[in-house]
Formats: C-alpha cells, sequence, structure tokens
C-alpha cells in the first residue's frame, strides 16, 4: 500500500479523479445558478467575477454547466464502463479457461464487434436504442468490452495454467467453481489497470457522443453536449468549449496516469 | 504391509498429444502399474519421461480432447477413463489426491492458506464453516506446521517453502484418501527439508494406512520411501522391483545407469556418472528398444525390436532384451 502510494503517476491521476468526484459531488454547494437557467440578454459574455467562466450561448453561467455536467458525465462512463468490465470479464475468463467450443464462439462475436470502429458502433446503438440516459450507457459501454474481453481472456489463459488451478480441480472442484474461486481473483489486477484505461475512453465517447449531438437529452448537461453548444463561437466565445474541453481532457489525463501507474505498480517488468 | 488388495491397477495406458503440423507427442506409451492398498511406490526416470503425464492421466486432469488417452485405469475396479463429470469430482481429493512439485506455485496466491483448506474439505464434507476450521488447523497440526493457528490465517507468500508444502499435504490429505500421488514433492526444495518431509510423508502413509506413488528423479527419494519401483523411460516401464532388490541388483541398463549418477559415500571423491545423450523425443521414438541409442550393451536385436518384459519372479521385471546376461 505504501508503495502504491509513492507511485507518482498513481498520486497525480488518482488525486485529479478525486478532485472531479468530489465537484460532481459537491456540485450544488459549488454554484450559486441554475444549470438550466436561460439568460439571453447575457449570452457568450467572457469570464468575469460574476461568471468566472463566462457565459454560453444561451446566457447560462458555463462554470455551473460544467460542474453540473461533471455528475452526468462521469456517471454515465462509470455506468457504461461497468457494463463493459462485467460482460467483457465474464466472456473472458469463461473463454480464457473454459477455451473449446466458448471460446471460439465468443471469439467471433468479438471480432466483429471490433471490425467496427467504436464511436460508430455507439452511434449505430445510440440511435436503434432511442435517447436516454441509460441507453447512453448502453451504446458507450457495449463498444467497450472486445478491451475487457481480450484482457481477461489473455490473463485467464495464463492464469489457468498456473499449478494451483490445476491443484485446486485435482481437490474436486468443479471447474466453474475454480474459475470463480480461483481464476477471476487472480485476473482481476490486470482488468483493474484497463478499468481505468476504458473510464478516460468512455469519457471521451460520452464527449463525442455529445458533440455530435447523440448524447443526453437538453438541457441536462454533460461535458460533450457543452463543447457541442458552444461550438458554433468556437473563434468568438472560446470559454464555453474551451473549459468544458479543458475538463474533459483533465479526466482523460488522470484515468491514463493512474492506469499507467497501476499497470508499473503491478508489473515491475515494464 | 503391501499384502492388501490391488486398489489401482493401470493397464495400457497411452497418452499423445497430437501437434499441428508433426506428429504427435507420445508421452506415455503402454504403461501397466499396479498399486496395492498401503503401499509405497516409487517412480523415477529422467525429466520428460511421462512421469507426470500417467499420473495426470490417473486423476483425469489430463485435458482430452486434444490429448488421446487409451487403456484402462481401475480404481477398486472402477474405470476411471470412463468416469462422468460429477463422478470424477467426488474421486479427486477424497480417494485420490495429488501433491505438486511447486510448492511456491500451487496455492492460491490471494486466498490465506487455511481458506484454502477449508474450502477443500467442505467439497466433499459437509462441515459447518467453524468445524471445518478445527478440522483444518488438526490438520494443519499433524503436519508439524509450527505454531499453525497464526499460520493457518496466512497468505501464502507470508510461507517458506517448505511450509507451503506442509500446507499442500494438509490439503491432500484433509478428505483422508487412500491414494496420494506426490509428483516430485521436494524438487523444488533444500536437502534438510527434503528429508522431513519425506519423513512426514512416511509417517503419514503408516498413520492412515494410505497407498502413496512418489514420482521423482531422483533416486535418493526413493531410497527413503519407497517399497517398490518403477523406472520410467520415455513413456514406459522400463523395469520394476522391490526397492531393495532394485538398488542391490537392477537388471536394465537404463537403472543401472540411474544408480551410477547417485552420489554415494565412495563417489563423492571420483567424477559422478552421467549416461550419455539425452532422452529421445517423444515425438520422434526410435526404433526398437527406446533406450538403445545411449544404450552400452545394445545389440542388433535392440535396434529392431521393443522388448518384452522379462520376468525374474513376481513383480520383477525388465524391459531389455539383454536383461540377465549384462550387469
Ligand atoms: N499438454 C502437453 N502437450 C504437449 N506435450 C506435453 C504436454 N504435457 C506433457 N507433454 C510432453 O510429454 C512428455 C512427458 O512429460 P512429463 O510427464 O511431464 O515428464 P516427467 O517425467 O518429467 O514428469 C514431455 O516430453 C512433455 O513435453
Ligand atoms: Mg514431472
Amino acid at each position: 500500500m505504501r508503495t502504491l502510494l509513492s507511485n507518482k503517476f498513481i498520486m497525480l491521476g488518482g488525486a485529479m479523479i478525486l478532485a472531479m468526484l468530489l465537484i460532481a459531488l459537491f456540485a450544488p454547494l459549488l454554484t450559486v445558478y441554475p444549470y438550466d437557467g436561460l439568460d439571453l440578454a447575457n449570452k457568450n459574455q467572457a469570464p468575469s467575477l460574476e461568471h468566472m467562466m463566462g457565459t454560453d450561448p444561451y446566457g447560462r453561467d458555463v462554470w455551473c454547466r460544467v460542474v453540473y455536467g461533471s455528475r452526468v458525465s462521469l456517471m454515465v462512463s462509470f455506468a457504461a464502463v461497468g457494463v463493459a468490465v462485467v460482460c467483457g470479464s465474464v466472456l473472458g475468463i469463461v473463454s480464457g479457461y473454459l477455451k473449446g467450443g466458448f471460446d471460439l464462439a465468443a471469439g467471433r462475436l468479438i471480432d466483429i464487434m471490433m471490425a467496427f470502429p467504436s464511436l460508430l458502433l455507439s452511434m449505430i446503438i445510440g440511435v436503434a436504442l432511442g435517447p436516454s440516459t441509460r441507453n447512453m450507457c448502453l451504446s458507450i459501454g457495449i463498444p467497450l468490452i472486445p478491451i475487457f474481453y481480450r484482457v481477461a481472456r489473455g490473463a485467464a489463459l495464463s492464469v489457468g495454467e498456473r499449478t494451483f488451478v490445476i491443484a485446486s480441480e485435482s481437490m474436486g472442484s468443479g471447474r466453474f467453481r475454480t474459475m470463480f474461486r480461483h481464476v477471476l481473483p487472480n485476473v482481476l489486477p490486470q482488468i483493474f489497470v484497463v478499468l481505468s484505461m476504458g473510464m478516460g475512453g468512455s469519457i471521451l465517447a460520452e464527449a463525442s457522443l455529445g458533440f455530435l449531438g447523440l448524447g443526453i437529452p437538453q438541457p441536462t448537461p454533460s461535458w460533450g453536449l457543452i463543447v457541442n453548444e458552444g461550438k458554433p463561437y468556437m473563434f468568438t466565445a472560446p470559454w464555453t468549449t474551451g473549459f468544458s474541453g479543458a475538463f474533459i481532457a483533465l479526466t482523460i489525463w488522470g484515468f491514463n496516469l493512474l492506469g499507467d501507474g497501476l499497470r508499473d505498480h503491478l508489473d515491475p517488468r515494464v | 504391509m503391501s499384502d492388501g488388495g490391488v486398489l489401482l491397477d493401470i493397464r495400457g495406458l497411452r497418452v499423445r498429444f497430437p501437434m499441428r503440423g508433426r506428429g504427435p507427442v507420445c508421452a506415455v506409451n503402454g504403461v501397466d502399474l499396479t498399486l496395492r492398498k498401503g503401499e509405497s511406490l516409487g517412480i523415477v526416470g529422467e525429466s520428460g519421461c511421462g512421469k507426470s503425464v500417467t499420473f495426470s492421466s490417473v486423476m483425469r486432469l489430463v485435458q482430452s480432447p486434444p490429448a488421446v488417452l487409451e487403456g484402462e485405469i481401475l480404481l477398486d475396479g472402477r474405470d476411471v477413463m470412463r468416469m462422468s463429470g460429477a463422478e470424477l469430482r467426488r474421486m479427486r481429493g477424497k480417494e485420490i489426491a495429488m501433491i505438486f512439485q511447486e510448492p511456491m506455485t500451487s496455492l492460491n496466491p490471494v486466498m490465506r492458506v487455511g481458506k484454502q483448506i477449508i474450502e477443500t474439505l467442505r467439497l466433499h464434507e459437509s462441515l459447518s464453516e467453524k468445524q471445518a476450521e478445527e478440522k483444518a488447523l488438526e490438520y494443519f497440526q499433524m503436519v508439524e506446521i509450527p505454531d499453525a493457528r497464526s499460520r493457518f490465517w496466512c497468505y501464502p507468500h507470508q510461507l517458506s517453502g517448505g511450509l507451503r508444502q506442509r500446507v499442500m499435504i494438509a490439503m491432500a490429505l484433509i478428505c483422508n484418501p487412500r491414494v496420494l500421488l506426490a509428483d516430485e514433492p521436494t524438487t523444488a526444495l533444500d536437502v534438510t527439508i527434503q528429508a522431513q518431509i519425506l519423513e512426514l510423508l512416511g509417517r503419514l502413509r503408516r498413520k492412515n494406512d494410505m497407498s502413496v506413488v512418489l514420482i521423482t528423479h531422483d533416486l535418493c527419494v526413493i531410497a527413503q520411501l519407497a517399497e517398490r519401483v518403477a523406472v520410467f523411460y520415455a513413456g514406459r516401464v522400463v523395469e520394476e522391483a522391490s526397492a531393495g532388490e532394485l538398488f542391490a541388483n537392477p537388471m536394465h541398463p537404463y537403472t543401472m545407469g540411474l544408480l551410477r549418477c547417485v552420489p554415494t559415500m565412495r563417489t563423492v571423491s571420483r567424477r559422478l556418472d552421467m549416461i550419455e545423450g539425452n532422452i529421445p523425443d517423444p515425438a520422434c521414438l526410435p526404433a526398437g528398444c527406446a533406450f538403445h541409442p545411449r544404450c552400452p550393451f545394445a545389440a542388433d536385436v535392440c535396434r529392431e525390436q521393443a522388448p518384452e518384459k522379462r520376468f525374474f519372479g513376481e513383480r520383477r521385471f525388465a524391459a531389455c532384451h539383454r536383461a540377465g546376461e549384462v550387469g
């Protein structure tokens, strides 16, 4: 644990993510404006004492929008990664450990998913399911399944060869029991590393979909949506896109740092 | 002690691993072995002779397919080869248990050792968590782990190799199996620990009236524990005898070679002998006797014809054309 905290990447990334989570958690305390209060007389105002990040094209406070946007963006990303990590890891571990027919079938399914660029796949799923927060999570999460599948399968393949797994079977433990009691816990660290990379990817996907107008329905703010709304005024009023973009970038960077740090920590060879 | 009935009977066991684009690896090529109640059988042979594959097949731990298994493995008359998944799970751990070479890797690194034993016990016996814990602790003490109570809740990496092997032994014995397969149980340990573990195994065998198969590449280990010995070469049993007879009067040139490799008080001063050459590649075994390329006594017949077993008494044979003539 101490060495975990002495890793600079983990500390820095972790601090950034923690800050974002606190902002999302305490959003109502951090701003005096409502996130959906239109004030068209004051649209596209530059940052000032009243509006520290200026106002957006509808006259709403950008800081307020970004702070509330973090709630939606983080929540959607967590849920999406949750979907992906559960489906991907279970499929991957079963494939890597049982091999054979299941592995072959699941592998082909994953290949098909990987044949689509993930943003395109998100859009297809999003359009097919219709706009809602839950469907947003699915449309971002499903394209992430292959990442977790591949990592989990690879790890399960190697853990499955280790003596303690064979020893467990030699004591009369069934294959599924062995898989969940002995393979799964030893595969988790590797999954953990990609988890934080997946979070970064998921934030980005949410932002991209929002930017393309396929995100969460108005007026709930999400980072992608804020960028999208500020897009026409990118050069005359750059603060709307700039600040929300910066939050997206910082969050992704934080998750990537955390992921890199964890990987170094868990695999001293790198 | 070894006058009980036959417990485990391996008949004509063959194991092949098909290989893509090449001939199959013939790891076991017709092994016949019997293990009686309470007997301790030593299996000796160089690494790669098919010892592990033979006894993993007894446990049906060799994945098949891809491996191709032939022959019969009778445990109390029931054919292990025909057992269903559920029957196998009941047999493993309860009737036959196995301990492995690497005490470093044969325990789950992220589970406390006590928990692993409790789980194993509860696979076969319906005990409450509490009762299982008590029994597991009892076995911890039986395998002479010092300070058992505190070690019980350690993770494997907190224990030394010798202690981990004791934990493995406790885990293997906890369901009171009738057969214990010990696959190189002491190879990874240093010599003093090795002697302690072997001594412990011997004592537990007598106490539980258990049959033990001790697999090793080291004849010194055999000498400490085994009553009977089967010598493996290239997936076959080339000689079988009681331990005393084998050491006093080896019949097969391979056994003679192995015996010359053992350091004794008399040999320390001079260079140890080695058997020239390497074991044959199990993917392309030589014609005739598999040992002939390395055999100092090889004759024409050895290069052409695989030798039959020649018996020199009950359960005493050598599979060699020239057995009895040379030595
Ligand atoms: N799963 C496998 N696939 C292919 N070949 C194998 C497999 N397991 C064992 N072998 C081969 O079978 C032979 C015998 O192995 P083994 O029984 O482990 O030898 P040992 O006598 O040292 O225990 C070796 O040549 C090994 O390479
Ligand atoms: Mg072996």
